[in-house]
């Protein structure tokens, strides 16, 4: 039992990173329509540029809070300088360029930091404490919390503030936005730098644990996309709980299911997706789609 | 295009394409083997994406059949090579018809999503089921030899006979596009709910579309085992997949010309980039590419019809919105509308 | 008219590559995509031969040495071989990597009877079957021979050994698991576990687990380094306190260890070959100084503590002294040399021989070393362990 409770708490920390991701990219989709396959290598960019500021000197909070930062303006130049050339075109020449920029990154990242393995440092204790009797380690524990604690600020921003709701109108309808004052094109600029930012955060807080090379998110985006697509692409809190789903089904069906063997365990998730939309094509929070005729 | 304009220009095309083989040495010859091979696939992913609107990240899954269908044949079940095309392409049309019934319920992200983890399952199906594909070992597969009477070399006639199964395709494609079958996919496409009131029947365009472009990449499949001689899993990864639906972006959506043209880029280009710098391989082809659809968003077979755009453009000073280049902020929410209305509510991605 | 000239039959002959001034030498490596940490074999080959080439060159010649990236993808090994043999006419295929990329070439480059050698991969069949690919001979110790190593450590270490696996499904993961099997037979050691990971798997995690829950009193790890990092992570962390037997990919301090903590890895048993840049005995050893002088002189942005340049620094070093003892300049003479070596080369640990023998032996390397890990380095044990096949 407690052997369980361990792996469901280590499914849901390493859930908690798909959800990151998957927020980044329910955040790029609801504003600019697509989905960005440079999320994952935009993310390990930014986690090789806090391990660069770490490796100079700098104590590693102040590495990632300068990571997010730069991360954030990152993505509001990609935004405004590549993307925005695109957006109102064709959505799959969009996608291409995405993909151009993945390879572009990965590439990149090698040429400048080596192709080699490395370690990252957490920023979390390395102790596990007892938790009703079960020892959980501070790292996992750790994890969910920012994920909640970022889940919470989004929430805040998106529901509470003026500049939420101008992006939130921004998204929704953009025409009408531009008509009450919202300036469309920095809404989606604050998108992109938000979901860069998220990304960054996803890439710190998994490198310690999966250590740190430039295939870091290679996989990761793929449950990404799987827990984003689970819980429905426009939806926020689809994209944690698909995540967190995507985490608990991977691990316990590698811990505990034999016939499929490990080789076959990434088809559980798939799966599992593959029957929630056959029964709610919108993902299990997303919008139904309603086709006026 | 006119039709005399179009038939001269494919004619032109016909006659350096069977002069190539005497042209070049067999390492180019191959090359352009491999060209045609990937043009058939990527024909195959056009006429699901480009003409019939649905996403699928998964056509890689589907070359990885054929050619490994084709491959046993060949190796275990002695089957001469020529047979084997057909039967990768009826082998993969049927797997890609019982694929597209329950993918049917999924549109834009959703499908793509369900087609990704059919790329990813396949690698590891057959290293599972390694009994029969010899796993991660891969499999050597002889390659068709030229007839002695030919008086070809073994690569001149290998490149001859994938053209003319290229050609075949090729035509095939045209003539489906151009007859019932092509009306009823293009109308699902533009106004899905119009072309269902006018009676057509969703479920079967859309699977007999899946089907066809399977079938198409498994006759790619099979003509990939004959260029290559070899199979492994190593060489069926997302990768594939992802490529081939560059080479759709590439060469130009719903376009017949522009599978050749993207087939071209995704076999020539990355081979550059790394002459170039081997150490920037990635940088460079994702540049490429970026730039590329920078110039050239619809293309390659777009270049007539963006080439008149930026005349007309220069001729009228007017901004001309994202096809034409640079953004005004004026212009942002006009673009941003159709961002957002592909991204409000919803749920999927217009291809 | 010239595009006819690349129709000629001419074959080249045996002195395609070679002339009185240099030797053209050709290789394909993963420059780019999920196994393009290897690249660094590459790079430290070619520092070989650019210091090779400051002192002179082999007998006068200088090595020019032509690389190409194939991605890890068999298509791209395949178009590569005909480039390079065909189009660039290099005298020899050199250390191509990756056994399906391998398999893909070697018929072809056999019949065009194109020296193809010491490729880099473990994979047996290099050297099993001479008559078939005469042409083709590996080079490291392969797997066979390291899971032989770790089975006659297992022997006399833990003869009751209850072995748990955790390989990589791939030709390497199965080759190391595969060699183990065969090696164990007849002995009282039982694998009571296996867990397969592909590379494209984010995290080994669960698979740590379910082998951790079993009644393994010994852990096989068969991993590439990123892997073998995690796996080592996840036996700290789940306190599993087993004998842990680490392969010799995974083994480096610098790619894997110290990233994981010096501390979790003490007691962990892996094998070796060559002489490990990290490890203090060697600093003053000449082969070492040499070899990292070279790569600082030659390829500057290289890190000389990545295991895979001193590779690609040894491998190259055996080329050389291959391409030295050829009695004429042909390709026949090259594998007339390369399969009667007898040699030693520096940078590898003092007793392992490169040694060949005809039709006989055509395995240059089928020695290593038992290394545990103590303190904050690798101690080699005892002697070097001959595996012949």
């Amino acid at each position: 039992m407690e052997r369980f409770i361990q792996v469901l708490v280590d499914g849901i920390a390493t859930g908690s990173i798909y959800a990151a991701m998957a927020l980044a990219l329910v955040l790029i989709f609801r504003s600019t329509g697509v989905v960005n396959f440079a999320q994952g290598e935009m993310a390990m960019f930014s986690t090789f540029v806090a391990w660069g500021l770490y490796e100079a000197g700098l104590p590693i909070g102040l590495a990632v809070l300068t990571t997010l930062a730069l991360s954030f303006a990152a993505g509001m130049v990609i935004e405004r300088v590549l993307i925005r050339h695109f957006e109102g075109g064709e959505v799959l020449t969009l996608v291409i360029v995405t993909l151009g920029l993945f390879i572009l990154l990965n590439s990149l990242a090698g040429w400048i930091w080596g192709f080699g393995n490395r370690g990252f440092p957490s920023l979390f204790s390395e102790d596990a404490v007892d938790v009703g009797g079960v020892r959980l380690s501070v790292e996992s524990l750790g994890i969910v919390a920012v994920l909640l604690g970022v889940v919470a600020l989004l929430f805040l921003l998106f529901q509470r503030t003026k500049v939420g709701l101008a992006m939130r109108a921004a998204a929704l309808n953009p025409h009408a936005s531009a008509l009450v004052g919202v300036r469309v094109g920095n809404m989606l600029m604050l998108g992109w730098g938000l979901a860069a930012a998220l990304g960054a955060l996803a890439g710190v807080l998994v490198a310690p644990r999966l250590f740190l090379d430039v295939n870091l998110m290679g996989a990761v985006l793929i449950y990404a996309f799987a827990a984003a697509a689970l819980g429905g692409f426009d939806s926020a809190i689809g994209a944690v709980v698909g995540g967190w789903v995507i985490g608990v089904s991977e691990n316990l069906a590698g811990t505990y299911v034999d016939f499929i063997g490990s080789d076959l365990k990434i088809l559980v998730p798939l799966a599992i997706i593959f029957v929630v939309l056959l029964v709610r094509p919108s993902g299990l929070f997303g919008t139904r789609e309603v086709a006026r005729v | 295009m006119s039709p005399r304009v179009r038939t001269a220009v494919i004619c032109a095309l016909a006659a350096v394409a069977v002069a190539i083989p005497f042209l070049f040495g067999p390492y180019r010859v191959g090359q352009f083997t491999l060209v045609l091979v990937y043009a058939v696939a990527v024909l195959g992913l056009n006429l699901l994406v480009g003409y019939s609107g649905q996403i699928s990240l998964g056509h890689g899954a589907f070359f990885a059949l054929g050619a490994y269908t084709a491959a046993l044949l060949i190796e275990k079940a002695s089957v001469p090579h020529l047979l084997s095309v057909p039967a990768a392409g009826a082998l993969c049309f049927a797997a890609g018809f019982l694929f597209g019934v329950p993918a049917l319920r999924l549109h834009g992200l959703y499908l793509a999503l369900v087609t990704l983890g059919l790329a990813i399952a396949l690698p590891q199906l057959i290293k599972r089921f390694d009994g029969l594909t010899e796993g991660t070992q891969g499999m050597t597969v002889e390659q068709p030899a030229a007839p002695g009477w030919l008086g070809l070399e073994d690569d001149q006639f290998l490149y001859l006979l994938t053209l003319v199964v290229a050609a075949l395709m090729f035509v095939l494609a045209w003539n489906m596009m151009r007859g019932q079958l092509g009306r009823a996919v293009k109308a699902v496409r533009d106004r899905e709910m119009a072309a269902v009131t006018l009676g057509v029947d969703l479920a079967a365009v859309k699977t007999r579309m899946f089907a066809v472009s399977a079938g198409y990449a498994g006759v790619g499949g099979a003509l990939y085992v004959f260029a290559i001689g070899f199979v492994a899993p190593e060489a069926f990864t997302l990768t594939v997949s992802f490529a081939f639906l560059a080479a759709i972006v590439v060469g130009g959506l719903a376009t017949i010309s522009g599978a050749l043209f993207g087939a071209l880029f995704i076999e020539f280009v990355p081979v550059y980039a790394s002459d170039v710098n081997e150490a920037l391989t990635g940088v460079i082809y994702g540049g490429v590419l970026i730039a590329f659809m920078w110039v050239l968003p619809g293309g390659a077979a777009g270049l007539p019809r963006r080439l008149r755009e930026l005349a007309a453009r220069r001729d009228r000073h007017r901004p001309e919105g994202p096809r034409g280049g640079e953004l005004h902020e004026e212009d942002a929410d006009r673009v941003a509308g159709a961002a957002g209305h592909a991204g409000a509510g919803a749920g999927g991605m217009r291809a | 008219m010239l595009a006819a000239c690349g129709r000629d039959e001419d074959e080249g002959g045996a002195d395609a590559g070679i002339t009185e001034d240099s030797i053209k030498l050709g290789g394909s490596y993963p420059f780019s995509g999920p196994a393009s940490a290897y690249r660094s074999i590459a790079v430290g080959a070619r520092a070989h031969f650019d210091f090779v080439n400051a002192n002179g060159g082999v007998d006068g010649r200088k090595i020019e040495f032509v690389t190409l990236d194939d991605a890890y993808e068999p298509p791209r090994a395949v178009q590569n071989a005909r480039r390079l043999i065909q189009q660039e006419e290099v005298f020899a295929l050199f250390n191509t990597l990756g056994t399906p990329n391998n398999i893909a070439i070697w018929d072809y480059v056999n019949e065009q009877e194109v020296p193809h050698v010491f490729v880099a991969t473990g994979a047996s069949s290099w050297g099993a079957d001479v008559d078939a690919h005469p042409w083709t001979i590996g080079w490291q110790p392969d797997y066979v021979t390291e899971s032989q190593v770790y089975a006659d450590f297992l022997e006399e270490e833990k003869p009751n050994a209850k072995v748990a696996v955790l390989y990589q499904n791939d030709a390497f993961g199965e080759d190391l698991l595969n060699g183990f099997k065969e090696a164990t037979q007849g002995t009282s050691i039982e694998i009571v576990a296996e867990e397969s990971y592909e590379v494209t798997d984010p995290t080994v995690a669960s698979q740590m687990s379910k082998l951790a829950s079993s009644d393994a009193d010994t852990f096989l790890n068969i991993t590439t380094p990123k892997f073998s990092a995690q796996a080592i992570a996840a036996d700290a962390k789940l306190g599993w306190d087993v004998l842990h037997i680490l392969n010799n990919v995974g083994a480096s301090k610098k790619l894997v260890l110290e990233p994981v903590g010096l501390e979790n890895a003490q007691g962990i048993v892996s094998t070796s070959y060559f002489m490990d840049p990290e490890d203090p005995q060697w600093a003053d050893d000449p082969a070492m100084t040499e070899y990292k002088d070279a790569l600082e002189r030659f390829e500057p942005r290289a890190d000389p503590e990545d295991p895979f340049h001193v590779y690609g620094w040894a491998v190259a070093n055996t080329m050389v002294e291959a391409l030295e003892g050829m009695e004429e300049p042909t390709r026949d003479a090259l594998m007339e040399s390369i399969r009667n070596l007898d040699t030693e080369i520096p940078i590898l640990l003092p007793g392992i021989e490169v040694k060949t023998s005809g039709t006989e032996d055509g395995y240059p390397i089928e020695a290593m070393q038992i290394m545990r890990f103590e303190g904050e380095n690798w101690k080699l044990q005892d002697e070097v362990i001959q595996a012949p096949h």
